[in-house]
C-alpha cells in the first residue's frame, strides 16, 4: 500500500526553522517504521538524518515521536502506527533535547543526568574470593524491571515535568538509580541520596505516568520513582535526617 | 586536521572494547572511539548466555568446555587459545557478577546456568548446564555492567567517531583516523597502541541477526593497510532467526526444551544429531533446516531457500517463557503477532557471526604468526584468535570478548610502558582524504540502496549455508562488478554536519571488500568444515585443509597464504553428535 510519511526536518547548516517534508512510499503493514525511513534515505533522499543500529528494539538508537507518541522506530510497525483508515505517519524528533539534524537530537544532557545518579554497582561488602555473591531469586526479582532499560530516552521526551523543569533528572536516571538501590548486593540508597533527594531529584515527578506509557521496554518507571520516594522518606526517618 | 595523542585508542565500545578500556585505562591514557553512542553496540543483543564451567547445577570441567569448543570448531580451533578461553571464562563470569551483573539465580542463590548447543559433559556424553544467563538479555547486562564500570572509572569516550583509516608506519601502528559525525571532520588519533573491537560484518548478507552498524570497519581497515585476514570463509548462520526478518531467536529456547519441527510435525533433528538433537552445534542445525527445506519438508514445502520451519516452545508453558525468555516472547508479539507459549515460532537460518577476522595471538596482538604488527590489537568478533575455528559454539562469543578483551587491555597496559608513539608517515592521511573527496565529488548515478541490496542478495545466494563452485564464482563476479559500480555511488547529502549518508557509503565499501575476501576464501577452500559446507566437496579433508587461511587484498586481487592449526590436546576426529 502507498503511505505518506511526514517528517519534521531540520538542517543545522541553514539554521532555518524545522518544517515537515512529505514522502510517499510503498509499505507493508508489518514493516517497521525504521524500514520505511531507511527506504526513504536509501532510495529517495540521502540527506535524511536519523540514528539506528540493532533494528529490533534492544539498542535504543532510534527513539522518536511517531504519530504523537514516543517509541522506537524499529519496534513500531506501520500497522500499529497508523490509526484506522489513515495513510499518513507523522515522525518527529524527541522533545527536551537540542536538535542536531532532522530526527537526531543531542543526547548529552540525558547521559549527564544518567551519570549523575552513580549508575554503577557500589558493593555493600567485598566480593567472595573466586565466587559469586549469593542472591536469592526473590532478591533478584526486586530489581529486574529497571535492568531492562536501554537508555533510549523515550521517557525523557514524554515527561511533562521537563516541559517546565529542565533540571529534573527525569525518568530514566531515576529508574537506573532504583536498579541499584534495590539490589541486595549494593550499598543502596545512601550513596545516591544527595542527587535523588536533591532539588532536581525524584521529587520533581508529578505522577503523569507518561514515561510508563511510552517505555518500549514496558518498565513501570513511575512506580519505581514512587517507591524511591518512599525509600528516601523511610531512610531519612531511620537516620533522623530532616 | 585535529590531532589527538593517547597511549591507547580502543575502537569500538562493545564488550571487548569496554573490557580492554577498563584494563588499559588503569595505567595508560586511554580513549574509546565509537561510531555509536554508549550501550548501542551489538553485544547488547546477545541473548542466551555466557559459557563457563561453574558447575552450579551439575558437574562441569573447563577441559570439557575446551574440548567442546575445539570439536564445535571442527578442529580448526587453536587449542592453546581454547583452553585459555575455557579456563579464564570461570573467573571472568565471577568478575562480571562481582561488578554487579544481574545474573538469573539458581534456587540456592548462585548464578543460573542452562544448556546450550554443543556444550556437553564428559566429552560429548550429553548436554550440560554451562551457559550463565540473565534471562534472555545476557549481552545487554554485560554491556550495561561494563559501561557502568567505565563511568565509575572515568574512561574517556569519543562518541560517534567512526574509524576510517588505520595509520601504519611500516609494521608499527601509529594511530587511526576517524570521522566525527557531528562535523564531518577528520581527526587523527596518534597513539602507542590501537585496538580494534569493531564487532561483526553480518550486514554483507540479506537475512541477518546483525545490527546495521555491523559493517566490519576494523577488518576492512586492516585489510586496506595490507594486513591479511584469517579464516574469512567461515561465517555462521544461526539456525533460528525470525522468518523474513533475521531477528535472533536465542538457542536458549532450545536450551530450555524448545523443539524444531518440519511441516509433518517431525522432530527432524533426531535424524541429524541423535544424541544432542536440537542442541547440536549451529552449523549442523542450520544445515539440517536447509536440508529439510530443500527436500520439501519446510512449512510451505516449495523448496525455496526462503522457506522456514517451526520452533515449538508451546510445551514450556507461559510461566517459564515469561521468566526465562521474556524478550523472545516480546519479539514474537511485536514482529509476528504470536504468543510463543501458544503458537510455534516460524524460523529460518540467519547470518549471525564471522568466525574469521583480524589474526591475533592470545594477547590480542595482531600477527599472522610470522609478521607481528607492533602496537596493533584486536579482540571480539572482528578478531580471529582463533578460538572458534570453523564454527563457534553458542555463548562463546561473550566468553571470547570478555576473556580476550581483558587480555588485550592488560597487554596494552604493559606494552605502552616501554613504547613511543610512532611518527606519522608523510602524507599519511592522503588516502582517506582522497577517497572522501571522490565520494563527495562523484556525480555518478549509482544508488547506495541498490548496491547494498545486490551485495546482500549475492552473498546470501552464493556464499550462504550450502555452497558450490558455480554459486561462489557467481557471487565473486557480482561483488567485483559492485566494487566497480561503487566508485560511482551517489552522495546526495552535500552537508558536513551529521552526514550519515557519507558514513554509510564508507561502510558499504568496507562490506564490499570483506564480501570479496569472504567469497574468494570460500571458493579456495575445497572441503567442508564447520560452517563452510560445500556440495561439491562434502567431506572434511584434514590432509590438505587442516590449516587456517590468510587472505590479503591489493586493489582487486586477493593473495592467499596459510597458517598451521595449533593442536596440543585433541587430535581431529570425525564430528558426530
Amino acid at each position: 500500500m502507498k503511505i505518506t510519511v511526514e517528517i519534521l526536518r531540520y538542517n543545522p547548516e541553514t539554521g532555518a526553522d524545522p518544517a515537515f517534508q512529505s514522502y510517499t512510499v510503498d509499505a507493508q503493514p508489518a514493516n517497521r517504521v525504521l524500514d520505511i525511513l531507511m527506504d526513504i534515505k536509501r532510495n529517495q533522499d540521502g540527506s535524511l538524518g536519523f540514528r539506528k543500529s540493532c533494528a529490533h528494539g534492544v539498542c535504543g538508537s532510534d527513539a522518536m515521536i511517531i504519530n504523537g507518541k514516543e517509541g522506537l522506530a524499529c519496534k513500531t510497525l506501520v500497522k500499529d502506527a497508523l490509526p484506522e483508515g489513515e495513510t499518513t505517519i507523522k515522525v518527529e524528533p524527541l522533545k527536551h533535547f537540542p536538535l542536531q539534524k532532522d530526527l537526531m537530537v543531542d543526547p548529552d544532557v540525558f547521559f549527564e543526568k544518567y551519570r549523575s545518579v552513580s549508575p554503577f554497582f557500589i558493593p555493600a561488602e567485598a566480593p567472595p574470593k573466586s565466587k559469586e555473591y549469593i542472591q536469592s531469586r526473590d532478591q533478584r526479582k526486586k530489581f529486574d524491571d529497571p535492568t531492562k532499560c536501554i537508555l533510549c530516552s523515550a521517557c525523557y521526551s514524554a515527561c511533562p515535568v521537563l516541559d517546565t523543569e529542565s533540571g529534573f533528572i527525569g525518568p530514566a536516571a531515576s529508574a537506573q538509580a532504583a536498579r541499584f538501590n534495590k539490589d541486595s548486593r549494593d550499598k543502596g540508597l545512601a550513596p545516591r541520596l544527595a542527587v535523588l533527594d536533591g532539588e532536581n531529584g525524584v521529587w520533581g515527578c508529578e505522577n503523569h505516568f507518561e514515561c510508563t506509557r511510552v517505555c518500549p521496554r514496558e518498565i513501570k518507571i513511575t512506580k519505581l520513582i514512587n517507591e524511591t520516594k518512599r525509600e528516601i522518606k523511610q531512610f531519612k526517618e531511620e537516620k533522623g535526617i530532616e | 586536521m585535529q590531532v589527538h595523542e593517547y597511549d591507547a585508542i580502543i575502537t569500538g565500545s562493545g564488550g571487548a572494547g569496554l573490557y580492554a578500556a577498563l584494563e588499559a585505562s588503569k595505567s595508560a591514557k586511554t580513549a574509546v572511539l565509537s561510531k555509536l553512542y554508549p550501550m548501542r553496540s551489538h553485544t547488547g543483543a546477545a541473548q542466551g548466555g555466557i559459557g563457563a564451567a561453574l558447575g552450579n547445577l551439575e558437574e562441569d570441567r573447563t577441559e570439557w568446555h575446551a574440548f567442546d569448543t575445539i570439536k564445535g570448531g571442527d578442529y580448526l580451533t587453536d587449542q592453546t587459545a581454547a583452553f585459555i578461553l575455557a579456563e579464564e571464562a570461570v573467573q571472568a563470569v565471577y568478575d562480571l557478577e562481582n561488578r554487579g551483573l544481574p545474573f538469573s539465580r539458581t534456587e540456592d542463590g548462585r548464578i543460573a546456568q542452562r544448556r546450550f548447543g554443543g556444550h556437553t559433559r564428559n566429552f560429548g556424553e550429553a548436554a550440560v548446564h554451562r551457559s550463565c544467563y540473565a534471562a534472555d538479555r545476557t549481552g545487554h547486562m554485560i554491556l550495561q555492567t561494563l559501561y557502568q564500570q567505565c563511568i565509575k572509572n572515568n574512561v574517556h569516550f569519543f562518541d560517534e567517531f567512526q574509524a576510517v583509516q588505520l595509520i601504519m608506519n611500516g609494521t608499527h601502528c601509529a594511530g587511526v583516523i576517524a570521522v566525527e559525525l557531528a562535523t564531518g571532520e577528520l581527526h587523527t588519533f596518534r597513539s602507542k597502541a590501537v585496538m580494534f573491537a569493531t564487532g561483526g560484518f553480518g550486514r554483507m548478507f540479506k537475512i541477518t541477526s546483525n545490527a546495521h552498524a555491523n559493517t566490519g570497519d576494523g577488518p576492512a581497515l586492516a585489510l586496506r593497510a595490507g594486513i591479511p585476514l584469517e579464516d574469512m570463509e567461515f561465517f555462521q548462520f544461526h539456525p533460528t532467526g525470525i522468518m523474513g526478518m533475521g531477528i535472533l531467536i536465542t538457542e536458549g529456547v532450545r536450551g530450555e526444551g524448545g523443539i524444531l519441527r518440519n511441516r509433518d510435525g517431525e522432530r527432524f533433528m533426531e535424524t541429524y544429531a541423535p544424541t544432542l538433537l536440537d542442541l547440536a552445534p549451529r552449523d549442523m542445525v542450520a544445515r539440517a533446516i536447509m536440508t529439510e527445506i530443500q527436500q520439501g519438508r519446510g512449512i510451505r514445502g516449495d523448496r525455496r531457500i526462503d522457506d522456514y520451519v517451526l520452533l515449538d516452545a508451546t510445551h514450556l508453558g507461559k510461566e517459564v517463557i515469561e521468566a526465562k525468555l521474556p524478550d523472545i516472547a516480546d519479539f514474537c508479539r511485536t514482529y509476528l503477532d504470536i504468543d510463543p507459549s501458544e503458537k510455534p515460532i516460524p524460523v529460518q537460518p540467519t547470518a549471525h557471526y564471522g568466525m574469521g577476522g583480524i589474526p591475533t595471538d592470545v594477547h590480542g596482538r595482531v600477527t599472522t604468526g610470522e609478521q607481528i604488527y607492533e602496537g596493533l590489537y584486536a579482540a571480539g568478533e572482528c578478531a580471529c584468535v582463533s578460538v572458534h575455528g570453523a564454527n563457534r559454539l553458542g555463548t562463546n562469543s561473550l566468553v571470547d570478548l570478555v576473556v580476550f578483551g581483558r587480555r588485550a587491555g592488560i597487554h596494552i597496559a604493559e606494552f605502552i610502558q616501554g613504547a613511543e608513539i610512532s611518527p606519522l608517515p608523510d602524507g599519511y592521511s592522503r588516502e582517506i582524504e582522497q577517497r572522501i573527496g571522490e565520494i563527495r565529488s562523484t556525480a555518478g548515478g549509482e544508488n547506495l540502496g541498490e548496491l547494498y541490496e545486490e551485495m546482500q542478495s549475492a552473498m546470501m545466494a552464493g556464499v550462504g549455508i550450502y555452497r558450490n563452485e558455480k554459486g561462489m564464482r557467481e557471487a565473486l563476479e557480482t561483488i567485483k562488478e559492485l566494487r566497480e559500480r561503487y566508485k560511482k555511488v551517489r552522495l546526495s547529502d552535500e552537508g558536513s554536519a551529521f552526514n550519515s549518508e557519507l558514513l554509510e557509503i564508507i561502510e558499504l565499501g568496507n562490506l564490499l571488500d570483506l564480501s570479496l575476501v569472504t567469497a574468494a576464501a570460500a571458493l579456495n577452500r575445497q572441503e567442508s568444515r564447520g560452517a563452510h559446507s560445500r556440495e561439491d566437496y562434502p567431506d572434511r579433508d584434514d590432509p590438505n585443509w587442516l590449516k587456517h587461511t590468510l587472505i590479503a587484498l591489493k586493489n582487486d586481487d586477493v593473495f592467499l597464504a596459510y597458517k598451521d592449526v595449533d593442536i596440543t590436546e585433541f587430535k581431529p576426529k570425525p564430528r558426530v553428535y
